[in-house]
């Protein structure tokens, strides 16, 4: 078999990806109010609109807190996905409304990656963004895409954080207002910036019992109306403090104790301090972000045909520095937690591992890695969080980083000095939610994709055994095979 | 040697790798850079050890079961391979490996469904059979990476990151310098081991080495029960289990790229990954509903046949030139061996690697990435 190459490697990308089932004008990912009113607007211009939102989410998903942190206290009702539906449409009139002006609408259904050409991919055939229900996925092309997909949950670590109760305030919210799914009775708030004073209020016109806000700062950080309705609901704010320490049975959290020795009983803690612009799909598609400290933290940072409108877009700025805030919040939880404290609930990694930069608990620890940290790691070079997420497994489970990899970085930009916007951004990587293999599989993909399909380069040269070289098995080999890159 | 300076350009597994054993002979090693360690193929790849093509197979071999110990830190090593076959076709092709390796005295056998089974529990019923090669295995890379750069500094090696090398200082048909751009390095030995960018570093020293650059995908789930072996195949997919249980999976087409001196601006993963998710959920029909969790790309080179170049230069003649050729992790504590023996002696002393000479691309055409269609998309 001789090789006459053919000017053509058939096992390469060229040609063999399918197009996207359908193309729109525009495509609209979170219909939050201010993805409803893209949709609506670019509706009412003439062009063909496309507005998908995650929610209603599976039970399962948010079990492990995705998209937001729910902490386990969403009750059996969000297993019914008829009825979140329904919720759904009850709480956001505007959906209609939507659907009216001529968009077309598909709730359950994530936006998963967006891809196009651009450095180092040239093989797409057009700019696709992955679309994902509980029964398949699927590609959608677009002219311009509205990414107005909110912001997250911030979690940060107390001793006794990784067991069910503790939850974030926009997954409260959203169990609240939207859905009336709510498990807890008494919550205590963390924070006092305008995110902790309306949650504490929201909470409190449901009926909640609201045991106290904690403060980490010597005064109230929030804006003052919302703190005269606080104060005239009777609620307490403890200044100065955080959370010493936790007692929990089966369902979760119990009781808090603050650094002043304060015992306050509660069923769930409220983490409040901060959102996170919900950039996931900006940043797994390489589209520019920038930091923004009154904005609540990376933002993307804009350009033609990609636009974030909302909350992902950056919270509202009104001068508050998120950033500093949020840092002397994680500045006192390096001073309680114990360093058995686990950091990253998914692998499990505790404090003392993540600053010393050692290997996950099934493997060993022979003496020379006891010895390496993050002090011998900066040595070499500045701290980096996917470097050190690949070496301790922080921010590597199935959560995807959502409940450590912020104050993961804020403790790296503590630890090794620096301010927090040196340190770089772990990386977001689609899928930008968990989506099972029979799910995010193309089962009808194309033959050509198929035909080029080969375990590696198909390079008949490549995997001859050396000893066969040149002897009557190397034509059996190639013949065996390879694909016929060559002929 | 010992007590010269070698520095080594490139701190992925090759620079490393070569960077310790050279170390361990007592010799003083500087690896530059450009980012992290790691950070490019040598972190991103399948961490597949188990190359039987290769000459430097043997010491491959020799050395994966070892190499914790000799590093002092741990790689994840996990011994051993299983190739299902999901097709008639593919039946046929890995009996014909399988024969293959029995010819050779490399230990295999040949799996009927039940057994696929219980080796890997997350297999259907859906295969026509396995073969289990009981030599090979697979590891960590990013670990390993970083046991190389640790034993490395251990024996007192110097690692210096983002630090791109931009050029070399000549005198006398020697190297006697490598330059960044802040500092130049002083040497007695260079080795050049830059993956993707080794083509413009040694074009400066006027030798032309004859790489492309491709971008190749992988995709990760959650942790699955581990099984008791980790290494599966097949399926024209490649990956392992991880010691932490997901299931880590490449393999399908590769996209070709021009990639500048400064290394890839980016490393895109695509749509692919929904091609990759139907076969792992072909190939472990039990691990289907198992969610994706990431995926990623890699750049890699590789030469006109599709093997590495290990070769001592005759001029400048105190530069050795490294490029894997897309097979560099698993062979990685082989050829940093082999290396040394270049860097130190001249010659490799533990098999004939004349294969992996550069001379043998004298005379190729100019057009050569053209003819085999290796070519960018325009
Ligand atoms: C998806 C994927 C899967 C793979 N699977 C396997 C597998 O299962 N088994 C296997 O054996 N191989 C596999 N490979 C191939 C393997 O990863 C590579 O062959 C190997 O990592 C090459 O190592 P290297 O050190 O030679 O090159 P690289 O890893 O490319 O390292 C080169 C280093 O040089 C640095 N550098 C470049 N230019 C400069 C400069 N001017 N100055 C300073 N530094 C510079 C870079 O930053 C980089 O760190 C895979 C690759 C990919 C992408």
């Amino acid at each position: 078999m001789d090789l006459n190459f053919t000017g053509t490697d058939v096992c390469a990308i060229n040609g063999t990806r399918s197009a996207p089932e359908a193309k729109y004008d525009l495509v609209v990912i979170g219909a939050g109010p201010s993805g409803i009113a893209a949709a609506i607007e670019g509706a009412a211009s003439g062009a063909s609109v496309l507005l998908v939102d995650e929610n209603p989410v599976s039970g399962a998903l948010m079990g492990n807190d995705t998209p937001l942190y729910f902490g386990g206290r969403m009750t059996a009702a969000t297993q019914n996905s008829d009825r979140m539906l329904e919720a759904i449409f009850m709480s956001m009139p505007d959906l209609e409304k939507a659907m009216e002006a001529g968009v077309e609408l598909l709730l359950g259904t994530t936006a998963w990656g967006v891809y196009r050409n651009g450095p180092g991919v040239q093989s797409l055939p057009e700019q696709v963004v992955g679309l994902a229900d509980a029964e398949r996925s699927w590609l959608v092309g677009f002219d311009r895409i509205v990414l107005a997909t909110g912001a997250r949950d911030l979690a940060i670590a107390f001793p006794g954080w990784n067991q069910p109760g503790v939850m974030g305030a926009a997954a409260l919210q959203m169990l609240l207002s939207r859905y009336g799914a709510f498990s807890g009775r008494r919550i205590v708030v963390l924070g006092s910036h305008d995110l902790a004073l309306e949650t504490a209020l929201l909470a409190k016109e449901h009926g909640l019992d609201v045991a106290a806000l904690v403060e980490v700062r010597d005064a109230p950080q929030g804006d003052a109306a919302l703190l005269e309705k606080i104060t005239a609901a009777g609620i307490a704010i403890h200044y100065g403090q955080s959370i010493a320490a936790s007692k929990g049975g089966l369902d979760g959290i119990e009781s808090i104790t603050l650094n002043d020795g304060t015992n306050i009983s509660c069923d769930t803690v409220c983490v409040a301090i901060g959102l996170i612009p919900s950039i996931e799909l900006v940043d797994a598609m390489h589209g520019p972000r920038a930091l923004n400290a009154t904005r609540g933290g990376y933002i993307p940072a804009g350009e033609p045909n990609v636009a974030a409108v909302g909350l992902c877009a950056g919270l509202p700025d009104t001068g508050f520095d998120h950033v500093a805030y949020r840092m002397d919040w994680v500045r006192a939880a390096l001073r309680v937690n114990a360093p058995d404290t686990i950091i990253c609930q998914c692998e499990e990694v505790t404090l003392a591992d993540l600053i010393g930069i050692q290997p996950p608990n099934y493997l060993p620890r022979p003496a020379a890695i006891q010895a390496r940290s993050l002090g011998t790691l900066l040595d070499d070079g500045p701290a980096n969080p996917d470097q050190i997420k690949r070496l301790t497994r922080s921010g590597m489970g199935v959560c995807q980083g959502r409940r450590c990899r912020d104050q993961v970085a804020m403790m790296l930009a503590i630890e090794s000095d620096k301010p927090f916007g040196t340190i770089p951004l772990a990386s977001h990587r689609a899928p930008v939610r968990p989506l099972p293999l029979k799910i995010l599989a193309e089962w009808d993909e194309p033959a050509a994709m198929d035909a080029a399909w080969d375990v590696w380069f198909g390079i008949p040269t490549q995997w001859v055994p050396v000893e066969d070289i040149g002897t009557e098995y190397q034509d059996a080999h190639r013949e065996m095979l390879y694909t016929g890159m060559y002929t | 040697m010992s007590g010269s300076e070698v520095v080594i350009v490139g701190g992925g597994v090759t620079g490393l790798s070569a960077g310790w054993w050279l170390a361990r002979s007592g010799v003083k090693v500087t690896v530059l850079d450009k980012f992290i360690v790691g950070w490019e193929a040598s972190g991103r790849n399948g961490g597949g050890a188990s190359h039987y093509s290769s000459p430097l197979f043997d010491e491959e071999q020799r050395l994966w079961p070892q190499m914790d110990e000799l590093l002092g830190y741990p790689t994840e090593h996990q011994k051993g391979r299983i190739l299902i076959a999901m097709t008639e076709r593919q039946w046929d092709q890995y009996r014909f490996i399988a024969e293959r390796h029995t010819r050779l005295n490399h230990p295999v056998e040949v799996l009927d469904v039940k057994q696929v089974q219980e080796a890997v529990p997350l297999a259907g019923d859906n295969c026509f059979g396995g073969v289990h090669y009981k030599f090979g295995g697979h590891a960590n890379p990013q670990r390993t990476v970083q046991a190389y750069a640790w034993a490395l500094q251990d024996l007192g090696g110097k690692i210096i990151q983002h630090s791109p090398v931009t050029g070399f200082e000549t005198a006398g048909g020697k190297v006697t310098g490598v330059k960044t751009a802040n500092a130049t390095y002083g040497c007695d030995a260079v080795v050049v081991a830059a993956g993707p960018q080794i083509p413009q570093l040694m074009a400066q020293l006027g030798v032309d080495v004859p790489l492309a650059a491709a971008r190749a995908e992988m995709i990760i789930t959650e942790p699955a029960p581990m099984m008791p072996l980790g290494g599966v195949d097949g399926h024209k997919i490649y990956g392992r289990q991880t010691l932490r249980g997901n299931l880590a999976y490449g393999g399908g087409p590769h996209e070709w790229l021009d990639v500048d001196a400064t290394g890839p601006a980016a490393r895109p993963s695509t749509p692919l990954a929904r091609n990759l998710a139907k076969r792992l959920a072909e190939l472990l029909p039990k691990a289907a509903h198992l969610n994706v969790i990431r995926s990623w790309a890699g750049v890699i080179e590789n030469s006109p046949d599709g093997r590495p170049i290990i070769d001592r230069l005759t001029s400048p003649d105190n530069v050795v030139v490294a490029s894997m050729s897309s097979v560099g992790f698993g062979l990685s504590p082989a050829s940093g061996h082999a290396i040394r023996d270049l860097v130190i002696d001249g010659t490799c002393s533990f098999t004939n690697i004349d294969l992996l000479k550069l001379s043998r691309f004298d005379g190729l055409e100019k057009d050569w990435r053209e003819k085999r269609g290796w070519m960018p998309i325009a």
